[in-house]
């Protein structure tokens, strides 16, 4: 027990500690790789309470693609990142403020004495199949498809406004690009493509 | 007999024709490129007037579907054949748009459709998972909207803005769902209920966890509907986007918004009446107040049109306030109002142009009447409406919500609505007297879209005639607050 508890605090300091490092670095690619340090321990502390799909996916999806793609964005653009910076230190004293207020109500309610109705864990029992029979993975899989069926189709609607809205936003027509066109390419006969020119000896083209 | 999901399916007949017209759109789109953007938007309006037709014929209809997830009552229809109908307009307003602007982008009318199937979603949703994913549709697909102009930097402004504020406001949404579920132990809209009315019952004070996450869900809430304190977005958006967006966001998203909160507030939540409505309260008195003054120094008419509609807002914040069945017909009645005059508005506003470009300014109405006479009297109908000048349907809709008020004992509340939409009358008559009294400066041009003049015409009627024939929207609103206080 008292290791778990010990494990818990190493993790969630570390991940507190990396994503404060995220936004005071002054190199971009500092801030994403501590990131990915703060994605890692925020997986290790979904592994803690039992949630292993949770923790595999966070890995996969945000330290495998998310993560990466922000590496590629930080490296590839020529973004001057000290000058969206400028403004910081100005808006930082009425920030820290507000999330300090936020922060105080919060522990207010939340340390110790947190209530729930009498119900609600009876309630939160009856989604959940009795631990130890199946295993996360199995159980998300079994209501995803049937019960959630309804959320799953919206959120494949989300992300494919997501995609128009990306393509919508970015993609610009230039004239005097060359693209590739396949029909045109494979309909072109022998005679338009070369030209065949008798060289006399000696002489050049 | 028909199978479980077959019902199911049937129930949201509307939303998947929405959605799968939304999906074949894009395909033609993509077929036959740009040049036919324009037809697609038709395309759109058949789409949803086939789902509005369906809608009014299983009106009272009551069931619950997609395991408990999705419901169809008389409240949810009516909200959903008002969000239609704002959508519809709008699309049949920026046909003319899409085509003179240079706006012709097949993803528009795609777009525009994925919004409303949005909200119509979020209309029928009965938890709390489903609520946050139509909001999330309707307003992704709203930011890209906002910012469809890439070229101007206003329109790519207007949706940035809009797009940070409404992931925070998200934010703040999902954070106070996560504690209501914390304290309920369910995120279902009935298991909800039924907690809550346990709780009053027994007489239990509510714990403060719990009013931290209904403060919080409300707050994201409040940020869609634009009501003070989280307007700042809303002068910004609507004067950065495209008219033709502007008015589509100033109706639609507005009227399903607010049926949301109405659906979480009335219902579920009826139980902690007596800690809402202090929210609701505060929040009504700043948005009349703020709507009144600050419309008064503007000079840009959709600047004005925003502050209008954060006015609005408050009044139809009164009627919510008092949490009584009458005073949802009341909101109701006063939301449906509001969405005719606002579309009216707009499309006065989409005629204004001078040498084919459109101006913005209030200054440029100065002298309508002399040279557009009709024009000028459909836009003082609509003014004083909005005004909400007897004997026109905008006060009729301001009578209701202020008598609701009155009824449930809110009379500071009340005293302050009245005053500030006498503030407010202001601006309102200000733009009518430019339009009569003053001199011409040059004449803004004379030609108008077949489409824009018939719902400009069809609108201000709408204003006289609904004072006089009143019942088809009275009683559909009766039915469907019958329905959301479960009876």
């Amino acid at each position: 027990m008292i290791v778990e508890t010990m494990v818990f605090y190493l993790f969630s300091a570390i991940m507190i500690a990396s994503a404060v490092m995220v936004i005071s670095t002054r190199n971009p690619v500092h801030s994403v790789l501590f990131l990915i340090l703060t994605f890692f321990n925020a997986a290790a502390l979904f592994m803690l309470t039992g949630a292993e799909f949770l923790a595999m996916i966070l890995v996969v999806v945000y330290v495998g693609a998310v993560a990466v793609l922000f590496l590629f964005v930080v490296m590839m653009l020529d973004i001057n990142f000290v000058e969206l910076r400028q403004g910081f230190m100005q808006y930082l004293p009425a920030g820290a403020l507000i999330g300090a207020i936020l922060l105080i109500e919060l522990a207010f309610f939340s340390v110790g004495h947190w209530v729930s109705a009498p119900d609600a864990d009876a309630q939160r029992a009856l989604a959940m199949p009795a631990a130890g029979q199946v295993s996360n993975t199995l159980a998300l899989g079994r209501v995803l498809y049937t019960d959630y069926a309804y959320l799953f189709q919206l959120a494949g609607l989300i992300l494919l406004v997501a995609m128009i809205g990306a393509i919508v936003l970015t993609l610009r027509q230039r004239a005097g690009v060359k693209k590739q066109s396949i029909a045109d390419q494979v309909s072109r006969s022998r005679g338009e493509a070369i030209e065949i020119k008798d060289v006399p000896t000696g002489s050049g083209v | 007999m028909t199978t479980q999901i077959g019902n199911d399916l049937l129930l949201a007949l509307p939303e998947i024709v929405l959605a799968l017209a939304a999906l074949s759109l894009l395909l033609t789109g993509t077929f036959f490129g740009r040049a036919k953007a324009g037809s697609l938007l038709w395309i759109c309006v058949v789409a949803i007037a086939f789902a509005a037709l369906y809608i009014v014929f299983t009106f009272s209809t009551r069931e619950i579907a997609f395991n408990g997830l999705f419901v169809v009552e008389p409240f949810g229809n009516f909200m959903k054949l008002l969000v239609l109908l704002g959508a519809g307009l709008a699309m049949v307003l920026s046909y003319d748009f899409m085509q003179r602007e240079r706006m012709a982008l097949f993803e528009f009318p795609v777009l525009l459709l994925l919004a409303t199937l949005g909200m119509v979603l979020m209309v029928s949703s009965n938890d709390l998972i489903s609520l946050y994913m139509g909001l999330e549709l309707q307003s992704l697909a709203l930011y890209v909207v906002a910012a469809i102009r890439r070229d101007s930097l206003k329109s790519s402004e207007a949706g940035l803005k809009y797009f940070v504020l409404g992931a925070l406001s998200s934010g703040m949404l999902l954070y106070g769902a996560s504690m209501i579920y914390g304290f309920a132990g369910t995120t279902s809209f009935n298991g909800l209920g039924q907690v809550f009315t346990q709780m009053s019952a027994m007489g239990e004070m509510p714990e403060l966890g719990l009013i931290v996450g209904l403060v919080f869900l409300l707050a994201g809430l409040c940020f869609k509907i634009s009501a003070v304190p989280f307007h700042m977005w809303t002068p910004d958006v609507y004067e950065g986007a495209p008219t033709a967006v502007t008015a589509f966001f100033a109706a639609a998203p507005k009227v399903a918004a607010f049926a949301l909160l109405m659906r979480v507030l009335l219902d579920p939540f009826i139980g902690l009446l007596v800690q809402w409505q202090q929210i609701i309260v505060a929040v009504s008195i700043l948005s009349m107040v703020l709507g009144a003054f600050a419309a008064i120094g503007q000079a840009n008419i959709k600047r004005l049109m925003a502050y209008s509609s954060i006015g609005h807002v408050g009044y139809a914040l009164v009627g919510l306030a008092a949490g009584t069945e009458d005073a949802a017909v009341s909101v109701m009645v006063y939301l449906a109002i509001y969405l005719v005059m606002t579309l009216g508005t707009f499309a006065c506003i989409l005629t204004m142009r001078r040498d084919g470009r459109l101006v913005e300014g209030i200054d440029d109405l100065r002298g309508l009447f002399s040279t557009q006479p009709m024009l000028a009297v459909a836009l003082s109908i609509l003014m004083f409406s909005l005004a909400g000048i007897p004997p026109l349907a905008g006060f009729i809709a301001k009578l209701y919500v202020f008598e609701a008020a009155v009824r449930a004992g809110l009379y500071t509340l009340t005293v302050i609505g009245v005053l500030s939409s006498a503030v407010a009358a202001f601006y309102y008559l200000r733009i009518v007297k430019l339009m009569w009294f003053d001199e011409a400066g040059s004449p803004l041009d004379k030609k108008m879209p077949r489409e824009v003049g018939l719902v400009i015409a069809t609108t201000s009627l709408a204003m006289v005639v609904l004072v006089a024939i009143p019942d088809p929207l009275t009683s559909g609103a009766a039915a469907a607050a019958a329905s959301l206080f479960g009876k």
